[in-house]
């Protein structure tokens, strides 16, 4: 994972963009982990149709991600004869094998690890710049700067003797990051305004737990480790009612221990902002890896008619937007917003331009001191009613979970209950999300409606079609509740064959778009679940296979 | 520039809501709110500074019995919920108000985490010994040979020891108080606010309608006959050893409180997105 981390911020370095995703076994620390690196001379969020080159160290425990590994004819292995022959899946795929020594090669210097000559082998056979190399090793690796520099040599040297995929010409500079989504996310959290966040650590949303607590001490706000996904919801939603925006991230497991509270952000009207990170599931699942199937407890998962905010990130570098927009619903709005964003998007890291700012975020209507009476539900045209903070003369009320009246006290009246619902839902119902609902790309007869990690492979899926000749439209949703049948229905307009696409067994987004009528034409369902990720060809496949149907 | 407005104090009556407690007629929770109302009175406080926090159940219901800031959370979750508040607004003065099963048995972890965390709270529970909301349930603290329709018999199970199981997690304030004594809970409730940190106060408030025979509480329950202490292991032993009727200050620690990291911004966000820059 270092040397990986490494080749891609050398590839940063030397001007171009990159994007790394990982996937490691259920080890605590140590054994075996795969950095699966692209590097490009443009911007992407998607993993290519296969490896050009696999570098090994060892082959401990290979089998486990093998298959998120595709190689060709054209594939090169590199690896140490030492630790054994290539398993036969690669060698199958006839794929040329270098044998390389990392091993041995690392005895040539005091220190040096095989990893780094492998990074060497690989920048050089790539032809990235020696210095880009050097430059990264110094100013990445805590220790051993020295030993790294000498072993990346080595590999440099080495890698002359192999036949190379060199890089195209590296494209003009521009501003960039190199960031991964749960840092975007917790970056555009903070944009978004919010200075609490309470958690619970899982896997795979912990990095952004790590970033988020130095962050937002520099900020003027704090983080608080609680002991149990109960714990910081409810602590978000504390938070929140005494005026400040929070946030909790979390994966599938801590979601749903959080729909309780999450009922009761709805009903007391406290906003609040989670971040699903999601993983394979159900239970457990693989906690390492990725999948798009919490879909359904994030529309569904909250008991009674509870109307709430889902919108889900469609791109690396739209994690941090999509947390910051839904920052901006939730405060706006007084409800609760799950960001869904999954481990693909938040355990890779990559090379983004930097991001455009999508103009002034959203924020609470408070109610001011002295507004006698203060009705803290009062029922308006738009639902919103301004929100009292403990501080504030005149305007104290209790938040309550409890069904209740304009004012705030418990109600079993059935007219109150009607009103309440009725105001509550319409703060979603007039909910104007503008061009934000979706990324709307292509004309064509056909059409790819998908969201999230799958936006990536289909949107290169697409170019290929239209260099091939064949016109298709992408519909990439971001704002997945509210619904947005009509919005969608616009997109699809004169579309006569609809793909839908997913990561989940059971056709999740596919069930919810049949139910919301947002769907025309003929439809076919292109899913699996995780953690194999979608590649263009198959998208592409598929596309072509149909359009000749 | 506006002239300074006078501060009138208030009194208790001022601190209580025009509500009609959903609570039954002799319950002891309403000594527990008049206690409650004296309490913020005799701390010369304003009820818009003060935040009560609540779960569920028949003692959850108190915040809207005041007139300070409410929050009726689920079932269990009040501590949470008063933590994210007490943390993200430490200007307010936060009350928690909970129950043998809210703050026991659904809540039972996160009583365990406070006691540690140590957040500057006052945590009231009100034990009746009895899930009195759902008509007559056991619960943590009720005593093992009850006999209930929903356990006949009595359950078999020891009763859950709430004040040795706070000493044992780091409370920093553990008192113990009689609801048939509004005047002394009142007094207690009041020191419990001025302790830093954690304070918990167990208070024993009947439940007439299905423990009836707790009207027998006022006999047993009597002033602690020694002083409170700062030894932990005297205090455990006194609590440990007592007949749960010594009503009074137990144990009183002086670990410093929870202390959020900084609240002063150094950087923007757009400053630190400067460490992404390639």
């Amino acid at each position: 994972m270092t040397a990986g981390n490494l080749l891609l911020e050398a590839a940063a370095q030397a001007g171009y963009y990159a994007l790394m995703t990982r996937t490691s076994g259920p080890q605590i620390r140590g054994g075996e982990a795969a950095a699966m690196l692209r590097i490009s001379t443009f911007p992407t969020d998607g993993q290519a149709d296969g490896f050009q080159v696999l570098a090994a160290i060892d082959w401990q425990n290979v089998a486990r991600f093998a298959a998120e590994i595709p190689l060709d004819s054209s594939s090169l292995v590199i690896a140490d004869p030492s630790q054994g022959e290539p398993p036969e899946v690669f060698l199958r795929s006839g794929a040329q094998y270098a044998r390389v020594p990392f091993k041995e090669l690392a005895k040539q210097h005091k220190d040096a690890w095989p990893n780094m000559i492998a990074l060497g082998v690989l920048g050089g056979l790539v032809g990235l710049p020696p210095d880009a190399l050097e430059r990264v090793i110094a100013k990445s690796m805590k220790k051993g700067v020295e030993a790294g520099i000498a072993a990346a040599r080595i590999g440099m040297a080495q890698a002359a003797t192999l036949e190379g995929y060199r890089l195209a010409a590296a494209p003009p500079r521009t501003p960039r990051w190199l960031i991964t989504g749960n840092e975007a996310a917790g970056y555009g959290a903070l944009r978004g305004g919010v200075r609490f966040v309470a958690a619970y650590p899982i896997t795979p949303a912990t990095e952004m737990l790590e970033w988020l607590s130095p962050a937002l001490a520099k900020v003027g706000g704090t983080m608080v480790q609680a002991e149990d996904e109960l714990a910081s919801i409810n602590m978000v939603l504390g938070a929140s009612y005494g005026g400040v925006p929070a946030l909790t991230a979390t994966s599938g497991p801590g979601l749903s221990l959080m729909t309780e509270a999450l009922g009761l952000g709805v009903a007391a009207e406290i906003p609040a902002v989670v971040v699903d990170v999601m993983r394979t599931g159900p239970s457990t699942g693989i906690a390492t890896k990725t999948e798009q199937a919490d879909l359904n407890i994030a529309l569904y998962g909250l008991h009674g008619d509870a109307p709430h905010i889902v919108v889900a990130p469609n791109s690396l570098a739209d994690c941090a937007d999509a947390t910051e927009w839904a920052v901006g619903l939730a405060e706006s709005l007084q409800v609760p917003a799950i960001v869904l964003s999954d481990q693909y998007f938040g355990q890779a890291r990559g090379v983004i331009d930097v991001p455009a700012r999508n103009g002034s975020v959203a924020t609470r209507a408070v109610a001011r001191n002295g507004e006698h009476p203060y009705l803290r539900y009062a029922v308006t045209d738009s639902g919103i009613s301004p929100m009292a903070l403990p501080g504030a003369q005149g305007c104290a009320y209790t938040a309550d979970g409890l069904e209740h009246n304009e004012k705030g006290t418990p109600s079993s009246q059935a007219a109150d209950h009607l009103a309440q619902m009725d105001k509550r839902a319409r703060k979603l119902t007039q909910l104007d999300p503008g061009v934000r609902w979706a990324s709307v790309e292509g004309e064509g007869d056909i059409a790819i409606v998908t969201f999230g990690s799958c936006t990536g492979p289909a949107r290169e899926a697409l170019a290929r079609a239209r260099a091939g000749g064949l016109d298709a439209r992408l519909v990439s949703l971001r704002m997945l509740s509210p619904a947005q049948p009509e919005r969608l229905l616009r997109a699809l307009q004169g579309v006569k064959r609809v793909l839908v696409l997913e990561q989940n067994h059971s056709g999740q987004f596919l069930r919810y778009l049949r139910a919301e009528g947002a769907l025309a034409g003929e439809v076919r369902s292109l899913r699996r679940p995780g953690p194999l990720p979608f590649r263009p060809a198959e998208i592409h496949g598929a596309l072509v296979e149909w359009s000749r149907a | 520039m506006n002239a300074p407005t006078e501060v009138i104090p208030l009194a208790a009556k001022d601190f209580k809501s025009d509500y009609k407690p959903v609570w039954c007629p002799g319950c002891g929770d309403y000594s527990v709110l008049s206690a409650v109302t004296k309490a913020l009175a005799m701390l010369n406080l304003r009820p818009e500074n003060v935040a009560v926090v609540s779960g569920i159940g028949c003692s959850s219901r108190i915040p809207a019995y005041t007139t300070c800031y409410g929050f009726h959370g689920v079932h269990g979750r009040s501590l949470p919920a008063a933590t994210g508040l007490k943390v993200a607004r430490p200007d307010l003065t936060v009350l928690v108000a909970s129950g043998d099963g809210d703050g026991y048995s659904i809540g039972g972890n996160h009583f365990l985490h406070a006691c540690r965390r140590n957040v500057d709270l006052t945590y009231i529970v009100m034990d009746n010994h009895v899930y009195g909301m759902t008509k007559g349930q056991p619960s943590p603290t009720t005593e093992p040979d009850w006999s209930s329709k929903l356990a006949p018999g009595g359950t078999g199970l020891r009763e859950f020891h709430p004040l040795v199981i706070a000493l044992a997690s780091g409370a920093n304030f553990i008192a113990r108080a009689f609801s048939g004594d509004p005047n002394g809970t009142a007094h207690l409730i009041a020191e419990a606010v001025r302790h830093p940190g954690f304070s918990f106060l167990e208070v024993l408030s009947p439940c007439v309608t299905f423990r009836p025979e707790q009207r027998q509480w006022k006999e047993r329950a009597r002033p602690a006959p020694v002083a409170a202490t700062d030894d932990p292991v005297r205090a455990a032993r006194r609590i440990l050893t007592d007949d749960g009727f010594n009503i009074g200050v137990l144990y009183r620690g002086h670990r410093a409180p929870y202390k959020a990291a900084s609240a002063t911004p150094t950087h923007s966000p757009d400053d630190l997105a400067a460490a992404f820059s390639t």
